[in-house]
């Protein structure tokens, strides 16, 4: 350890029912991501191998709608352990593509892929694979959220402009530069 | 038809009546019909000419004598003896009891005397129970178009309006706005085409205040309509009354056939050149044209659906000509403020509130029905004396005032007096005249909730608060009321309350908080029984108790 | 009707600002002619305006009532505020109550970025629904050749209706059920393609601040509305009065 050094902040990014795009957009800030290295400690992310989230986690920022108990669970487990959460992109922060399925009685859905439109192994799964919510919810409807970056997916700018914020200890205000569809 | 003419038909009618030694009088407006008063009526009727009294004794159909709930109510000797729940095999010991004066069986016998009855100031109801609805005779016999008679030969138009100005009336459909100051508005309007409405659009939950007048005495609402057209210089009037009140349509139709036919309306009314005519438009049902905007528009053949105001419709009204709109209650005010003057008038009630009003008492409480008390009577004095108190020995908890507009009034302000002002300090409204009482069997969200649905499925959707408002504030009751709302649903519930009531066109989204502010303001407790503890202090919600499992439905 | 009192110059106050306008113009007709930004949905120059979506409330000293100010007529010595914390406040709910009605998925929406409601949410800062979405089952209408009624985006507004009957003059458009249950329909109910009013003209497409009416055969994000026509042919119409 050498002395005097700031610590690096502790971030975490997750990945719960989205398509992965925000994260795409993510890694899209390019030759600034040398720049966030210096500053940040990523200890738990698809693109890292920490199997389970861990404590004392300085910016969750989470992907993805709610759709599932195992969403479920995740979610209230990073919010319990992470001081600052970021609700990334769309689906985190409307519902969006995955939210349309809410519309339809969930087990009119489960029905039609599985079974109406299924040529082999006409079953709903059970096993392995956690159950889908009734609904699938924006990540504010479970848990508070700190930070809102609405965008599908949100820029590359747009995301790297609310992480240095953070990093700043400030808000980021982002109405100028996202927007729900961004 | 001039005035002399008029006073021989109620000097007639009057003379024929007093041949008999016995009138006996059967309601039949909807509430006793729907008892089957009309086959007592028959019974009796029967019965009478089986004994051979038909040259002493006369059976009479009349209006609502108001204890509703208690009906078939008949009534004889000058309401001396009254009976309740009569079936036509009753017909007999009641004919014993009036004409033989026989001690009738206690089951169908009311106290006259009741605080039910005495309590009471009758204006607008003066004739109900009293005259056959059916005939303009009758009406007449009771002093009835003497005061239309009276402006169209003796009074300037303004006149007219001085007199309604000096009783203080304030309207009887909810808001209370000054009578006297919207006629004068219309009457300074210009001099061209004008109309006169009749707001017969009654909406609220349990109340049946203008079905009554208009099924007990519908002359009095046209001539109150009639005075109004001369006054404010319009010659054509519409009644809009609601489908769902058939009978009320009837006798009005009656009437205003009558009325024609005796040249009490149409044109050169009492021989003079006043000319008004009235036609009535059904309404399909919709709460929202109770609000006097919607309601123009539906008579317009439009859909239904209130406009933002300034323009008044005293200004710009039905198809853009200046409009008087008032209510049944209004109208049913105006005879007798211009026979006896609205000097007279304004000595009843209370300092802003004159006069009487007429309440329809429902819910848990002894004597359910119609009462027309004076403005300035307590709510404890409504409830407890007239009402009888709370049946069953059970604990008063609150009562709701002005329907699904209205707030629900704790125990801690029974005493206030009911008027306008002292009804609005406590977050209700004097309303139509719904007066519902709960005692501690209704649960406080359960209410709100009940009422928030209502305006949820009668907002018309014109404006954005009142459509996605109501809706979702009746979400967040269902799920406090479920036991899964949180802290945040509450602090929701909270804001959407303040900005529907500011933000909405027109009067249905402005007030549909108020149920649920007050149950708010007043019950708390209950509200935070369900969120936090999961349980319904009443027993009448079913809270789930693990907010965690309910809460995505996992 | 009585006379239309002569039209007076007025002098009034818009967020302290000192304007004049004629007491025939609306409060909003006069924040515009000075350069004052009072939000709008459902109001658009060229059809009447109904005062419905409620963006517009301004408070004006001495009445204790919000006022739409589309509608709301100058007078003289007004004083008007359009921005307060409350106002503000109020006009975000008001878009989110829109949002949290239907089923407005921005990402895929046609009108992904030329859309009323999306750009007066970013521009009010209304970045997530605090209150549940409804997520009601609504139809899409594609029965016509051209055109596609979408009411997962419908807001309601009504300016299709409108400009239907006062511009076009086919009153194809109008509006049946009541709160969140009320539709805009075509032809009393009947499918948009099989309606022998509709003329194609397609104005009700352009006019609908949303992705609700639209072309066929545009992608997410394609569909531009055109709304060049409308001050010209309101002025037509106007004359030809």
């Amino acid at each position: 350890m050498t002395k005097a050094k700031t610590p690096k902040a502790r971030v975490a990014t997750v990945w719960l029912d989205g398509c992965s795009g925000c994260h795409m957009s993510l890694l899209d800030i390019d030759e600034r991501l040398i720049l966030l290295a210096d500053k940040i400690d990523l200890v738990y992310s698809p693109l890292v191998d920490a199997k389970d989230f861990p404590e004392n986690v300085d910016v969750a920022i989470v992907e993805g709608a709610v759709s599932n108990t195992e969403d479920l669970h995740k979610i209230k487990l990073i919010r319990k352990n992470s001081r600052v959460l970021v609700s990334l992109g769309d689906c985190a922060v409307t519902g969006n593509i995955p939210s349309m399925r809410t519309v339809f009685p969930l087990q009119s859905l489960l029905d039609r892929v599985y079974d109406e439109n299924a040529t082999i192994n006409k079953k709903v799964p059970t096993k392995v694979v956690p159950k889908l919510l009734e609904q699938v919810h924006p990540l504010h409807e479970i848990v508070p959220v700190d930070v809102y970056v609405p965008g599908c997916p949100p820029s590359a700018d747009t995301i790297f402009l609310a992480i240095s914020e953070l990093l700043e200890g400030r808000v980021p205000q982002l109405n100028e530069v996202t927007r729900f569809g961004a | 038809m001039n005035q002399d003419d008029l006073a021989n038909i109620a000097v007639q009618t009057k003379q024929e009546e007093s041949r008999y030694d016995h009138v006996i009088k059967v309601c039949v407006a909807a509430g006793c019909l729907s008892a089957n008063s009309d086959q007592v009526k028959t019974q009796l009727e029967s019965e009478v000419k089986q004994r051979g009294l038909e040259s002493c004794c006369k059976v009479k159909g009349v209006g609502c004598m108001g204890l509703c709930a208690a009906g078939p109510l008949v009534a004889g000797e000058g309401n001396e003896k009254m009976f309740q729940n009569v079936t036509p095999a009753d017909a007999s010991a009641i004919l014993d009891s009036i004409v033989d004066n026989k001690p009738a069986p206690e089951n169908v016998v009311i106290d006259s005397h009741l605080d039910f009855f005495t309590g009471q100031k009758k204006i607008v109801l003066e004739n109900s129970g009293e005259i056959d609805p059916e005939r303009v005779e009758d009406y007449i016999a009771a002093d009835g178009y003497e005061a239309l008679f009276h402006c169209i030969t003796k009074l300037k138009p303004l006149g007219v309006v001085e007199q309604v100005t000096k009783s203080g009336l304030r309207g009887r459909g909810g808001a209370g706005f000054p009578t006297g100051l919207k006629w004068t508005t219309v009457y300074k309007a210009g001099t061209g085409q004008k109309y006169v409405i009749c707001n017969a659009d009654e909406g609220d939950p349990g109340a049946f205040m203008d079905r009554s007048v208009l099924e007990s005495d519908p002359h009095r609402v046209l001539e109150g309509m009639a005075i109004a057209g001369y006054a404010v210089g319009a010659n054509k009037g519409f009644i809009y009354c609601r489908a769902e009140y058939p009978l009320a349509v009837k006798r009005l139709r009656t009437a205003i056939r009558q009325a024609e036919s005796h040249g009490l309306l149409g044109n050169n009314i009492g021989e003079t050149h006043f000319d008004f005519k009235i036609e009535i438009r059904l309404g399909a049902g919709a709460f929202v044209c109770g609000e006097e905007t919607a309601l123009i528009a539906s008579i317009e053949g439009g859909r239904g659906t209130p406009r933002p105001r300034p323009p008044f419709p005293a200004q710009s009204g039905l198809w853009d000509c200046p409009t008087l709109i008032n209510n049944v209650e209004t109208f049913a005010n105006i005879p007798p403020i211009i026979r006896r003057g609205g000097e007279w008038y304004s000595t009843i009630g209370t300092e802003k509130s004159k006069g009487t009003k007429v309440f329809a008492l429902a819910g848990r409480v002894v004597n359910t029905g119609l009462i027309e008390v004076p403005m300035g009577i307590t709510l404890r004095e409504i409830i407890f004396k007239l009402g009888g108190g709370i049946p069953e020995g059970r604990r008063f908890k609150a009562v709701q005032s002005g329907g699904p507009s209205g707030g629900c009034v704790p125990e801690q302000y029974l005493d206030i007096p009911v008027d306008y002002d002292s009804l609005a300090s406590v977050g209700s409204i004097m309303g139509s005249g719904g007066m519902i009482v709960m005692d501690e069997t209704s649960c406080m969200v359960d209410v709100a909730k009940f009422f928030m649905d209502f305006c949820m499925s009668e907002s018309c959707g014109k404006c954005v608060p009142c459509r996605v408002g109501t809706t979702q504030m009746h979400n967040i009751l269902e799920r406090i009321s479920e036991g899964r709302a949180t802290q945040n649903d509450l602090e929701q519930l909270k804001e959407l309350t303040g900005m529907v009531k500011a933000a909405s066109l027109c009067g249905l989204g402005q007030t549909a908080p108020n149920p649920t502010l007050t149950t708010l303001r007043y019950f708390m407790d209950e509200y935070k029984a369900h969120i936090e503890e999961g349980r319904c202090p009443a027993g009448i919600c079913h809270p789930v108790k693990d907010k965690e499992e309910a809460e995505v439905g996992a | 009707m009585s006379t239309a009192p002569g039209v007076e110059i007025c002098t009034l106050i818009i967020e302290n600002r000192e304007c004049g306008g004629r007491s025939d113009q609306t409060i909003l007709d006069v924040a515009e002619e000075y350069g004052i930004f009072i939000p709008t949905l459902c109001r658009l120059p060229g059809l009447s305006s109904i005062g419905a979506c409620r963006m517009c409330l301004v408070e004006v000293k001495g009445s204790n009532k919000l006022l739409p100010a589309c509608v709301t007529k100058v007078q003289e010595g007004m004083e008007v505020t359009v921005n307060s914390e409350r106002l503000e406040a109020y006009r975000r709910t008001t878009l989110e109550l829109l949002f949290s009605e239907r089923n407005h998925i921005c990402s895929v929406c046609v009108t992904n970025g030329h859309c009323d409601l999306q750009s007066l949410a970013q521009k009010l800062g209304v970045n997530h629904i605090t209150m549940p979405y409804l997520h009601p089952h609504v139809e899409v209408d594609a029965s016509h050749p051209r055109f596609i009624a979408d009411h997962n985006r419908c807001i309601l507004c009504t300016r299709c209706i409108r400009v239907c009957a006062e511009i076009e003059g086919a009153h194809t458009w109008d509006l049946m059920g009541r709160g969140t249950k009320a539709r805009v329909i075509t032809d009393l109910n009947r499918p948009w393609g099989e309606s022998e009013s509709c003329t194609g003209c397609g104005k009700c497409v352009q006019v609908c601040p949303t992705g609700a009416l639209s072309e066929k055969g545009q992608a997410a994000g394609e569909m531009m509305k055109r709304r060049q026509f409308l001050p010209y042919l309101s002025m037509m119409r106007e004359v030809g009065k």
